[in-house]
């Protein structure tokens, strides 16, 4: 039997507001609240919702045959709870046939894994607490942000226990390798790699609509021939692509939500695959190769790399000045600044400063609430600008109020010394600390 | 005595210096008992009209089948069209403009130009077709309006003022804020020029905003020096007082550049400069607002020094939000290319905020309290800037004297120059 792996990716961003600079040190609130929730609510509507049925109605159908996988950002959990709670529900039921397999990944769809280890890791595990907490499932696959790979980021992915992962079948990396195999990491041969088919995912994701394409229109007849047409010792197929291709991207006018409902009865009836998860395949199949990704790629543009989040002037200042807060804010305890530092990482933000859509890409513009990459930028800074004074002040406020660590086990260091003078001094400061706390709940 | 005024633009809908300059200069000459009717091409309706009257020029009837208009008209063309060859001008609007030259010899659409002319009020593509028609409007209401004296404010009004003297016979003042030298730098167009000559050449006495403009006005245009006559600029008093608005939030030093983002203003010299001082003092914030064509270079240009997270951009500001701006400036930077006056660091002055201006801009003649230096010698405005934050004593200095000086410099006096010169060319 060979493998179909559906793999879709659920992500929303908190997008910001318009921010200027006479808001900066006067407004914290950075997130455009009614935008946020009425994208969340449309998406919900014209995707999440309908296709989550079709697929459960898939699955109760064809009993344990019929089988996709998830991964959703903490911030569209985020979003679902406070906007659209049914789509959680709806994820909730998915989740208890047991043929949906939920991936881990960042909590903010960041771009951590290319900057900080301790963040990333951090994300990583903030995200698999939220997935368990709302959908009830533990993540044993990683998927990192838009797919974004490379050999490090492959071994740190192995250290935090997970045993597969997915990623771009780039040709970059791949030359005249297939896709269609189970690979590995090239420094961490015990991290198994699914690769992406991206000409067969492509076919859905982007063309199925287009009726410039020569293929067009694409029915489920066309596409399992496609499917046999794959050597029969090719072992699996993977299908991955955006959850909001079907009913946002694609509209359902297209016929894309019938497509999906006769795959499975032609896939049975006419071909030799079966539908398996990422975990299921990395259990029963074995890696032909190692691959080596000395530089990392992603699933993005026709570059497949960073180039759409990274690189230019603008990104890059960005990027960095956010990363330069990380210790910083680490020694905050503050939920909301928290709260804001994950959601300033949202890759989104960055994507939107990117100036190669001035040449290519409408798929840019179509995600782009700002009018240039410019803008972007100053809107962006400006938050940040905002936030950098905030974190100072609650370092600062911090200092003055709270004893900190540091210092406590300093005096311990010293009262062995010195053992009847400790009993008074150890006492003191523990008492302003919780002077502290009390204040700070008081505020 | 009653004058004719001619603008382009009036508060509150402005896009740069003029609209304040002349707001200002029709309030100073109320003082004097001089009478203003403004024209501009559009009222919005909001416009502050405490000092003037306004007329709109949208709302005039034009009769293009009177003889004097038509006769007019021609003469627009022939401004609008000195040579076949159009700087500037895209292929779309240049035959735009050869079709309205076809037009100048139809008699027989006559009804099409019996109508109102609606104008956008705004500078734009076609530009030169509304100072035509703007031209074309003036002569209506100088055949309706009574008074002593015509006054155009830059180039955009001087075919207005020439067709206004033509019609009623009055003498013709104009007003230089600006010459095409400035604007444009070396690429002078040839159009703008020639109606910026003509109407120089036409006019009975030229009022320039510095001796820096005045010698341009005389040298590159050739009008005889006993006819161009300057009347500096001057600002008004605040209206709202800086303790309106919260400060000490940024807790940061506020360094700020306000003006168009062009080639003019030396936009990148700021940045340059400020680089200097964000490297040994990281506790600064620059502030540029403004728009133009170098804006997305200049951001482009912040982001390569890594200084994104310091250096903002606000677009472009009015009003409270100027105030607002300098309320939480500690330095203002004018570090114009080529300045006829510059009136914003008076403003800035104003609001208590000491200044660095480039040695080539107008106001640099008028003012004592301010540092100056050359546009180009970045390393000069850096410690400039570098100075004002760090040495309370100098600071202190240019803002008491500095205050001082501008508060002086109010428009009833140079409104009362200005009264001396519609005078001298009243007989």
């Amino acid at each position: 039997m060979r493998s179909i792996c559906f793999y879709f990716q659920v992500h929303q961003p908190f997008r910001l507001r318009t921010y200027r600079f006479f808001d900066i040190g006067m407004q914290h609130d950075y997130f455009d609240d009614f935008q946020n929730q009425y994208i969340a609510k449309r998406i919900a509507n014209k995707c999440y919702l309908p296709m989550n049925q079709l697929l459960l109605d898939l699955i109760h159908e064809y009993g344990s045959a019929f089988k996709v996988s998830f991964s959703i950002s903490g911030t569209a959990l985020d979003q679902f709870e406070q906007y659209v709670p049914e789509v959680i529900e709806s994820f909730r039921k998915l989740a208890d046939t047991g043929c949906v397999e939920f991936m881990a990944e960042t909590y903010s769809h960041s771009l951590s894994s290319l900057k900080s280890k301790d963040e990333f890791f951090k994300q990583v595990r903030q995200q698999n607490e939220r997935l368990e907490q709302l959908i009830g499932y533990k993540p044993k696959t990683f998927r990192n942000t838009e797919l974004i790979y490379s050999d490090y980021i492959g071994q740190m992915v192995y250290e935090m226990g997970f045993k597969t992962m997915l990623t771009e079948g780039a040709k970059q990396i791949l030359g005249w390798k297939s896709p269609n195999y189970l690979y590995c990491n090239g420094q961490e041969p015990r991290l198994k790699l699914l690769l992406k088919n991206f000409r067969l995912s492509d076919d859905i994701a982007f063309r199925f609509s287009q009726t410039s394409w020569p293929e067009w229109p694409l029915t489920t007849e066309k596409y399992v021939d496609w499917l046999n047409a794959i050597p029969q010792e090719e072992e699996m197929v993977n299908l991955f692509m955006d959850y909001e291709t079907f009913g946002e991207h694609q509209w359902p006018e297209t016929g894309i939500f019938e497509f999906m409902k006769a795959l499975p009865a032609r896939v049975f009836s006419h071909s030799n695959f079966s539908f398996n998860t990422p975990s299921e395949i990395a259990e029963n199949c074995q890696p032909v190769s190692a691959i080596h990704v000395p530089s990392p790629i992603s699933w993005a543009d026709e570059e497949r790399d960073l180039t759409a989040w990274l690189g230019n002037e603008l990104q890059d200042d960005a990027f960095d000045s956010l990363y330069n807060l990380e210790w910083k804010v680490n020694q905050c305890d503050h939920w909301e600044l928290q709260r804001d530092w994950k959601y300033l990482q949202t890759s989104d933000h960055f994507y939107y400063m990117c100036t190669k859509w001035f040449s290519d890409g409408d798929v840019h513009k179509y995600f782009n609430p700002y009018g240039s990459p410019y803008d972007a930028f100053i809107n962006y800074m400006n938050i940040l600008s905002d936030f950098i004074m905030r974190v100072d002040n609650h370092l600062a406020w911090k200092a003055e109020n709270v004893v900190p660590e540091k210092a406590k086990v300093e005096e311990v260091a010293v009262t062995e010394v010195k053992k009847v003078v400790v009993k008074k001094t150890a006492a003191a400061p523990k008492e302003t600390v919780k002077k502290a706390v009390v204040a700070k709940k008081k505020k | 005595m009653r004058v004719l005024m001619f603008g382009w633009e009036f508060p509150p809908h402005i896009t740069g210096g003029l609209g304040t300059a002349c707001f200002g200069l029709t309030k100073g000459l109320m003082k004097h008992g001089v009478q203003v009717i403004f024209v501009v091409p559009k009222a919005f309706g909001d416009e502050s009209q405490e000092a003037v009257r306004l007329v709109n020029a949208s709302d005039v009837t034009i009769d293009i089948a009177d003889e004097i208009y038509r006769e007019y008209w021609k003469n627009i063309t022939y401004m609008e069209i000195g040579s076949n060859l159009i700087p500037y001008v895209g292929p779309e609007d240049f035959e735009r403009i050869s079709n309205e030259n076809i037009l100048e010899n139809s008699t027989l659409e006559q009804s099409v130009f019996s109508k109102k002319f609606t104008f956008t009020g705004k500078y734009g593509h076609d530009l030169m077709k509304e100072v035509s028609r703007y031209a074309l409007v003036a002569s209506t209401i100088a055949a309706s309006q009574e008074f002593d004296v015509i006054h155009a404010h830059d180039w955009l009004t001087y075919p207005a003022g020439i067709a206004a003297k033509n019609i009623s016979g009055k003498p013709l003042v104009v007003h230089v804020h600006a010459t095409e030298f400035d604007r444009s730098g070396v690429n002078v167009n040839q159009n703008v020029y020639d109606i910026e000559r003509k109407g120089m050449e036409a006019a009975d006495r030229v009022i320039t905003v510095s001796n820096l403009t005045r010698n341009i006005v005389i040298e590159k245009y050739g009008i005889p020096e006993e006819k161009v006559i300057t009347v500096h600029n001057a600002v008004e008093p605040t209206q709202s007082k800086t303790q309106d608005f919260p400060t000490g939030v940024i807790k940061e030093k506020v360094v700020s550049f306000l003006g168009r983002i062009t080639f003019q203003k030396g936009p990148d010299y700021f940045v340059e400069a400020a680089y200097k001082v964000h490297c040994k003092d990281p506790n600064v914030r620059f502030v540029m607002a403004g728009e133009g064509d170098m804006l997305n270079r200049m951001i482009k240009r912040v982001a390569q020094l890594r200084m994104g997270s310091k250096f903002h951009f606000t677009g472009f500001l009015k009003g409270e939000n100027v105030d607002r701006l300098f309320a939480l400036s500690d330095v203002y930077v004018m570090p114009s290319v080529s300045e006829p006056f510059g009136i914003s660091p008076l403003e800035a002055m104003r609001s208590n905020v000491p200044v660095v201006i480039s040695k080539q801009s107008g106001v640099s003649e008028v003012l004592n309290h301010a540092i100056k230096v050359d546009f180009w010698d970045i390393d000069a405005m850096a410690d400039a800037i570098y100075g004002l934050l760090h040495y309370p004593a100098l600071s202190k200095m240019f803002i008491r004297y500095g205050k001082d000086e501008v508060d002086n410099m109010i428009w009833e006096n140079s409104a009362f120059i200005i009264k001396e010169v519609y005078q001298s060319v009243i007989k």
